[in-house]
């Protein structure tokens, strides 16, 4: 074993291995992460219409002359993502800007890790066109540190339209008649709906089984608000028995599946309906459908008169560098442009922040949930998601998660999960 | 290298000598001492501090303790690392023996076969998730593929049965490192000494006994590796939850690494992460020291 | 090869048993390779209609040639080429240079010890047993003062760091049943300390450094966590670039897509067990496991 030849072998090995091993490695350590010109914005949108939305503001930027450093964090629902920006932050060497929402903002912003965008938002007047309670989230201690693309509203069903001729279903008005519609799809041999079960998803649905159970005044209370009495309550644990009834109406294959792998079973007619945000509606245009025509579009049944809305917030981190600083500036303008709200959210599914646009160049869905979107903020009815982080901090949401998640994939009794979702919140906020 | 210069001053140059051993030992253990010790020592520290989202020095005694102690989710993640290391540990050393024992039995063609039983351990759960994913997935998978040979009462659903996910990331794992303790026992098998055997033999011993009173005993050392090695991965898994269940159906395959890493990245509860990885660390700690204590004592010859 | 085994002077029908059971158990361990392979090759329409198991009917190279070169992650579609070779940059340096530490410290703890090296080696050896998600955050701030942050040069460092106490193990174990004599005749021949090193051990240690290189190659290229955290980006791993691409779907899942870039991740390191496969066992046997 210890013959010439082997130690020929080894010292070739050591020898020759090593100089390139560390000119290798000097060489990779001194590759340098400048950004010339460029923006490095971290997002978690990667399905397509995600991406194909971003690339709108990709395109925005580029005629500016402003190059795009691709930065795609996927999975976990933008855990990954979030990790990723604590370890760059964390480092020093934070990216130019981030996709976040809601709360997650506001903590970066109290840790003064984020640029200011007055200059840019008194020019745009966004005091006055972006609806109060999205600038709650959009600004910290009085000033704009989010430019919002767009507002997607949580309480949404979409349905294949030729499956609805099909069966004879007319667009349910109540809880239900909604039940019924499912049952009736069930019947014929089809999935009443199409259902991704992940922990968000799984609360996307709660949330809006709440809505609709209890009012808009119990939503505020027990999930914003988050008054013990009415999170266990028997408003509550009837809401959670609403739930267990919408849940007999997905199939058994449901759990980890994507929210846009749900969407494409009712595109191709294996399912009647699925209840997510609009950004499902992004699917749908993907494939050439068209709404009204195709498929349809209307607020989950009992929601009619609120909307649960989330935003995806661009934030951008403070630096010294002048240039990026400039570029941030230009960003966040493009954001908050008209052109560019009504271009993203043709893309995205989504309706603009800004509430003094024309929704004519918007589809027949987005028309009317602009419409809503517009009447909700005037009637105090338009109140965060729960499932997207516009209720509530993130420790409270992902205690809500748990427990919802929990019910869904058990057969734990309503009331105890009315409790037990009083107990996980108390226990987050203490 | 630096011994290379011809030795004008013997002094200098056996002091060097000297200390050359220790000189060289010397990098890693300042990093040794630096990445791992000290960030043990910070992140005890943080464990005990107000850090929510990001570290914060704020000392607040034992509150994050007493609030992962009350959480459900940990009691979940507990649960669940002991049913899976268990089966995890078990499974493996049962399946890799007997791998090992019938490989020992002059086997054509040994090389191709301990290779195919060893290739899982090169790849990735990033990789292999997908396709277990796939695999197990009711609608897309083994059932469905089982339906369409025309078997239509199979049923194998346990990745998305709450009660049951936790056992398919166990087949996933045993698959993945089953081959590596096949190998470590295949190694000490080889190093066995012949002459028992062959006595034994000669009695005219059946084969089982001389595995049951010979053999296997002389093993303890392999195994006593393997549980630690295994016990180690099975604290650490990470990847294969992440890739096969994403922790769910709800929490159901939530385990103390992947409570660790949600808590600290998405729930903005550091402080409570860094009081689980602590709570890990110390059970790996209570394995692993009583193990070094063992192989590091004098040598029994 | 063992001396006499017991099965050797059975029968013939015992053996066919034997094979059996063997086959089998190579049948399923190779199972998930073998859907990831031929679903790879498969058009997406034969991947809805057809067999999982079933070979595919039509063999097309388009999906690896859509992973490799054009298959979009977030907004650009450059396939995973790219971050293959940060990953080759990544796995080279840092494999070679905690195996050269790992040497060295199993050389000093073994033939030149001193008083309390076993509890130097006890304090090395312990750093493979930390769950890394804890070293994340301080890891970060560390790498961004060293200015290594998001780069693979800070992979590199990371991956040297938690691999030293598995190299150390190896070498360490390893030198400890190589003869003392050899070293001691070798200092009265006036041999220092790095010439009985590279003379010497170094030669006689082939089946340790290929153990060592199997298992520091395969944990470094596997790597997820470390990649995700510290080079997201331009400087991400094939691992991370994996990651992303699955999930970054469109509907339509592209399962044939999706296991050609998995399966691209995964050939170095199936490539390393196939050709180094007999040697891990004899680096086994010659003591990294205590037999």
């Amino acid at each position: 074993m210890h013959s010439n030849h082997n130690r020929a072998l080894v010292n070739r090995l050591g020898f020759a291995l090593l100089p390139f091993a560390l000119a290798l490695s000097t060489n990779t350590m001194a590759a340098d992460t400048s950004t010339d010109n460029q923006v490095e914005v971290l997002n978690w949108w990667t399905s397509g219409s995600e991406a194909k939305a971003l690339g709108a503001l990709k395109d925005g930027l580029s005629d500016q002359g402003i190059g795009w450093k691709n930065m795609p964090v996927a999975g976990g629902a933008g855990t990954n993502a979030m990790a990723v920006l604590r370890s760059r932050i964390t480092s020093g060497n934070p990216p130019t800007a981030a996709q976040v929402l809601g709360y997650d903002a506001q903590d970066w912003a109290q840790r003064d890790a984020l640029s200011s965008l007055d200059e840019v938002a008194k020019a745009g007047n966004w005091n006055e066109v972006f609806p109060q309670p999205l600038q709650e989230f959009a600004k910290y201690d009085g000033h704009w540190i989010g430019a919002p693309f767009e507002i997607h509203s949580t309480n949404w069903v979409w349905a294949n339209k030729s499956l609805m001729d099909e069966l004879g279903i007319e667009q349910p008005k109540t809880w239900d008649d909604f039940i019924a519609s499912m049952k009736k799809a069930k019947d014929a041999g089809y999935i009443g709906l199409a259902y991704g079960g992940q922990p968000w998803q799984d609360s996307t649905v709660f949330e809006n089984v709440v809505l609709a159970t209890g009012g808009a005044d119990f939503y505020r209370k027990a999930l914003i608000d988050l008054d013990p009495q009415a999170l266990d309550s028997a408003t509550m644990t009837q809401a959670f028995d609403h739930l267990r009834e919408l849940l007999k109406y997905k199939d058994d294959n449901s759990p980890g599946r994507d929210w846009n792998l749900a969407t494409a079973m009712v595109i191709n007619g294996k399912a009647l309906y699925q209840i997510m945000g609009d950004w499902a509606k992004g699917e749908f245009l993907n494939a050439n459908l068209e709404p009204g025509k195709d498929f349809m579009c209307f607020r989950t049944p009992g929601t009619q008169d609120a909307v649960t809305f989330n935003s995806d917030l661009m934030i951008m981190f403070d630096t010294d560098d002048a240039e990026q600083q400039k570029m941030q500036q230009t960003m966040a303008k493009i954001i908050g442009s008209p052109e560019f709200q009504i271009a993203f959210s043709q893309i995205k599914g989504s309706v603009p922040a800004r509430m003094d646009l024309s929704a004519d160049k918007l589809d027949a869905c987005a028309q009317s949930g602009y419409e809503q979107v517009q009447a909700a903020a005037k009637n105090h009815t338009l109140m965060g998601s729960m499932a997207h982080g516009y209720a509530a901090p993130a420790s409270v949401k992902n205690a809500v998660f748990d427990i919802i998640s929990s019910f869904v994939n058990s057969d734990m009794p309503s009331d105890v999960a009315a409790e037990q979702l009083a107990a996980a919140i108390q226990s987050a906020t203490s | 290298m630096s011994n290379a210069s011809p030795d004008r001053d013997g002094g200098a140059r056996e002091r060097l000598q000297r200390w050359l051993p220790k000189l060289v030992l010397s990098p890693s253990c300042v990093l040794v001492l630096f990445f791992v010790y000290g960030f043990i020592a910070w992140t005890s520290y943080i464990s005990f501090s107000d850090s929510g989202m990001m570290p914060d020095y704020t000392w607040v005694g034992l509150h994050q303790w007493s609030r992962l102690w009350t959480s459900w989710t940990w009691g979940i993640a507990l649960h669940n690392i002991w049913v899976f290391g268990l089966l995890y540990i078990v499974s493996c050393i049962v399946l890799g023996l007997i791998l090992a024992i019938l490989l020992d039995q002059r086997i054509r063609a040994e090389g191709v076969l301990r290779t195919i039983y060893l290739y899982p351990m090169a790849l990735s759960f990033i990789v292999t998730g997908t396709a277990w994913q796939w695999f197990l997935n009711p609608g897309l998978g083994l059932e469905k593929t089982m339906h369409d040979l025309g078997w239509q009462s199979f049923s194998f659903n346990w990745l998305i049965d709450s009660n049951m996910a936790i056992y398919t990331v166990v087949i996933a794992a045993v698959w993945q490192a089953t081959g590596f303790v096949m190998a470590m026992f295949l190694a000490g098998l080889r190093g066995i000494d012949g002459e028992m055997i062959k006595a034994a033999q000669i009695d005219g011993a059946p084969a089982w006994k001389i595995y049951a009173r010979i053999i296997i005993p002389q093993l303890r050392p392999v195994f006593l590796s393997a549980v630690v090695v295994l016990a180690h991965l099975a604290i650490k898994s990470f990847d294969l939850i992440v890739a096969m269940t994403g922790g769910g159906p709800g929490n159901a395959t939530a385990v103390p690494a992947t409570f660790m890493y949600s808590y600290a990245f998405s729930r903005n509860e550091m402080g409570i992460a860094a009081a689980s990885a602590v709570f890990m660390l110390a059970v790996i700690a209570a394995l692993i020291i009583p193990y070094l204590y063992s192989e590091l004592r004098e040598p029994r010859s | 090869m063992s001396a006499a085994s017991p099965a050797a002077r059975r029968g013939a029908a015992t053996r066919v048993v034997l094979y059996a059971i063997l086959l089998v158990f190579a049948v399923i361990y190779l199972m998930p390779l073998y859907v990831m392979l031929t679903t790879s090759f498969k058009t997406l329409e034969e991947i809805h209609q057809g067999n999982m198991l079933a070979l595919p009917g039509e063999w097309t190279l388009a999906p690896w040639r859509e992973a490799w070169g054009s298959a979009c992650i977030g907004l650009e579609c450059n396939g995973v080429h790219g971050y293959f070779f940060n990953s080759i940059k990544i796995v080279i340096p840092a494999v070679l240079i905690s195996g050269l530490l790992g040497a060295f410290n199993g050389y000093v703890l073994t033939k030149w010890k001193f008083r309390g090296h076993k509890i130097v080696f006890g304090l090395i050896l312990f750093s493979c047993f930390i769950p890394f998600q804890i070293i994340l955050l301080p890891m970060a701030r560390v790498l961004g003062i060293l200015h290594l942050a998001n780069s693979t040069g800070g992979l590199v460092l990371v991956h040297i760091v938690y691999g030293i106490g598995f190299t150390t193990l190896f070498f360490r174990n390893f030198y400890a049943s190589f003869p003392d004599e050899l070293v001691r005749a070798a200092q009265l021949d006036g041999a220092g300390f790095f010439t009985i090193f590279f003379r010497i051990l170094l030669p006689a240690s082939v089946p340790i450094i290929v153990v060592t290189i199997i298992w520091q190659f395969t944990n470094v290229w596997n790597d997820f966590l470390f990649g995700v955290s510290f080079a997201s980006g331009d400087s991400a791993p094939i691992t991370v670039a994996l990651n992303n691409l699955v999930n970054s779907s469109t509907g339509v899942k592209a399962y044939n897509v999706n296991m050609a870039a998995a399966m691209v991740a995964a050939v170095p390191t199936l490539i390393v067990y196939i050709l180094a496969g007999k040697y891990f066992l004899r680096g086994l046997m010659s003591g990294s496991v205590k037999g």
